[in-house]
């Protein structure tokens, strides 16, 4: 049982309600901060704890903080990132529905640590009752001062406003996040300048997100030393998992990133292992972008290591024989998902999504599917495999932000590890169209590679 | 113009407004389309979109552009009952093919039509954030999780029961 900081209390009856989560101990951290701390203290403390960013990036969060410019007389804001919208990642979610108080804690302090007088949370549109949710626990913390003016009498003053999205992948993406916040279409800024510079309405923003600001309640509340202790190197603390696909247990779990991939899929307090008795075929660790492994390399690495569920074990091996952490939507596909249709959904996913600024990605996304569908629907020819590789090549890199490398890495890692089950789909129109796919030919779960 | 927000709504938005800098009311276009949204019918005409822009001080092509942008924003009318069913791999991974399927069946629509009595309309969308309980549609404000074939047949009763009641 690894230890919890964030879903500590998610079991506890009615959490969600204002009295109940103080009863719990919640809003310690807003005391400690403004009572006993300066700002500068706080944003020390989050860079001892060595926590980096949730949404995907593994950025450090302190050196994030430390980034902000402070003009004299210029407003600065903290945007809480609840655009969740990576295929795979319902964390997030969870979060805001479940511990509401918890995200709107972290954000008190976050705010103190940044200036921020206003604070937005940036939700992705569909989440429609979540809104309801934040802003009513957003309404209680403010009816018992800790929001408002002069909190708990430190002279730092706070509000929290909910921004809801309307459907955009793409805004998850700091800089069309904060275009979209400002009432504009989600299309990315070319950086510098960078948003802790320059951010919404050319002010001073940090944009964050919801599992990194609620991260911080514990961080003050244990120290940044203690929470830098958990974990194992660069992983530190706690990290949320979604997990999805063909596995007994989907769900949110949290994990303290010094279990082994194998354990978080077969152990009962995690997955339970692959839904429907059936065997191990491939999986997506950290968010539809990070590169897709077979089973042997996703529990053990090249050099026949266990494979952990940290930042730097999941990345072992590179892009060829590795993959990313991400966001932590670990996406489960079992002996008898095609690879092919499973890469289609996902080309078609980034095609929707693409801001249409960058032509390498609006046109490239595009060719990407429709190629995808020609293989998938037995109308491929060998050619357009290779075809596939050199424009994903050419997407990656040649775009403003990173949706272009995020539709590409997916293709590029399917073909690597799957090219046999592309060229069986060419080579087999007739079985692709009965969706008969032979693919049990493909599941080798736990076979060790050799380099 | 004679579209027009009632007393309560125009609060709202002028309080949506105040969320943001002075002189940055176009911050607010996002939230104040959701509400025209709800209010006028469930899509967003050219009269909406104008009646918009006059609120926050834009033009109209400040709006237009917006509202082509986000998949949210109906650009022509739909059904009473819209049902938004993710394809995305997680669901898919999930059967969310063979629902899809089924409710073209059931309605006798395809993707994207509207059934003859304005009742329902079909419409296929990208991952909506609720992967582990695929396969999922969004329904209004609501999300429906796990479905299965008789899910589904229970959400079209309850719709048309709803339909009915409020006719």
């Amino acid at each position: 049982m690894g230890r919890k900081l964030l879903l500590e209390k998610d079991h506890v009856e009615n959490i969600r309600l204002y009295d109940v989560y103080r009863r719990e101990g919640g809003y310690r951290s807003v005391e400690k901060a403004l009572k006993t701390m300066t700002p500068d203290q706080v944003t020390d403390e989050v860079k001892k704890s060595g926590l980096r960013g949730r949404g995907g990036a593994g950025f450090p969060t302190g050196m994030k903080w430390s980034f902000i410019a402070k003009p004299e007389g210029v407003p600065r804001h903290l945007v809480c990132n609840a655009d969740e919208s990576e295929p795979g990642t319902f964390k997030d979610r969870y979060l805001m529905e479940f511990l509401p108080h918890l995200l709107i804690e972290g954000l008190i302090v976050s705010s103190y640590a940044l200036g921020s007088n206003v604070t937005y949370i940036y939700i992705r549109g569909e989440y429609a009752w979540i809104v309801d949710i934040l802003e009513q626990a957003i309404a209680e913390a403010k009816n018992n001062g800790w929001l408002g003016k002069n909190i708990l009498g430190s002279g730092f003053d706070c509000e929290i406003y909910v921004h809801r999205g309307a459907g955009a992948y793409i805004c998850g993406e700091e800089t069309a996040l904060i275009e979209s916040l400002e009432g504009k279409r989600g299309n990315p800024r070319i950086k510098p300048p960078f948003p802790a510079v320059k951010g919404a309405w050319d002010r001073p923003t940090v944009v964050n997100n919801v599992e990194t600001l609620a991260a911080v309640v514990p961080i003050i509340n244990i120290t940044g030393e203690e929470y830098a202790k958990i974990g194992v190197g660069k992983s530190t603390g706690t990290k949320l998992l979604s997990a999805c696909g063909n596995i007994n247990k989907p769900g949110v779990y949290e994990i303290d990133m010094t279990i082994s991939v194998e354990e978080f899929i077969y152990n009962d307090e995690y997955c339970g292992g692959i839904a429907n008795g059936k065997k191990l075929k491939a999986c997506i660790p950290g968010g539809s972008s990070v590169p897709i492994l077979p089973g042997n390399l996703l529990l053990k690495t090249v050099k026949g290591d266990t494979r952990m569920m940290n930042y730097e074990s999941l990345s072992d091996g590179g892009f060829a024989k590795g993959s990313m952490m991400g966001s932590g939507g670990f996406i489960v596909l079992d002996e008898d998902q095609c690879v092919v249709r499973h890469t289609l959904t996902l080309a078609r996913f980034y095609r929707h999504e693409s801001c249409g600024q960058c032509s390498p990605c609006r046109e490239g996304t595009g060719w990407m599917e429709k190629i995808l569908k020609n293989i998938e629907y037995g109308k491929g020819k060998i050619s357009d495999i290779d075809l596939l590789w050199d424009i994903q090549r050419k997407i990656e890199g040649n775009t403003i932000c990173p949706l272009g490398d995020a539709a590409a890495w997916p293709v590029a890692a399917a073909i690597r590890h799957f090219r046999d089950e592309f060229e069986w789909h060419v080579k087999n129109p007739v079985e692709c169209l009965n969706r008969n796919y032979g693919l049990a030919n493909y599941a080798e779960p736990l076979q060790v590679a050799t380099v | 113009m004679s579209l027009q927000f009632s007393e309560n709504k125009l609060k709202k938005v002028n309080e949506i407004i105040s969320h943001y800098p002075e002189g940055k009311q176009k911050s607010a276009l996002l939230p104040v389309l959701h509400l025209a949204q709800e209010e006028f019918g469930n899509w967003l005409s050219a009269d909406t979109m104008d009646y918009v822009a006059s609120l926050l001080k834009i033009e109209p092509i400040e709006v237009y552009e917006v509202a082509t942008f986000y998949s949210m924003y109906n650009l022509k009318p739909i059904g009473k009952y819209m049902f938004e069913v993710c394809q995305t791999g997680p669901c898919m991974l999930r059967g969310s093919d063979n629902i899809i399927d089924y409710i073209k069946d059931t309605l006798k629509i395809n993707v994207g039509e509207t059934t003859a009595d304005g009742l329902f309309t079909l419409k296929t969308v990208e991952c909506l954030g609720a992967c582990g309980y695929a396969p999922m549609m969004q329904l209004g404000k609501t999300y429906r999780e796990h479905l299965t074939k008789e899910k589904v047949d229970a959400i079209i009763n309850e719709c048309r029961q709803n339909a009915a009641m409020n006719n």
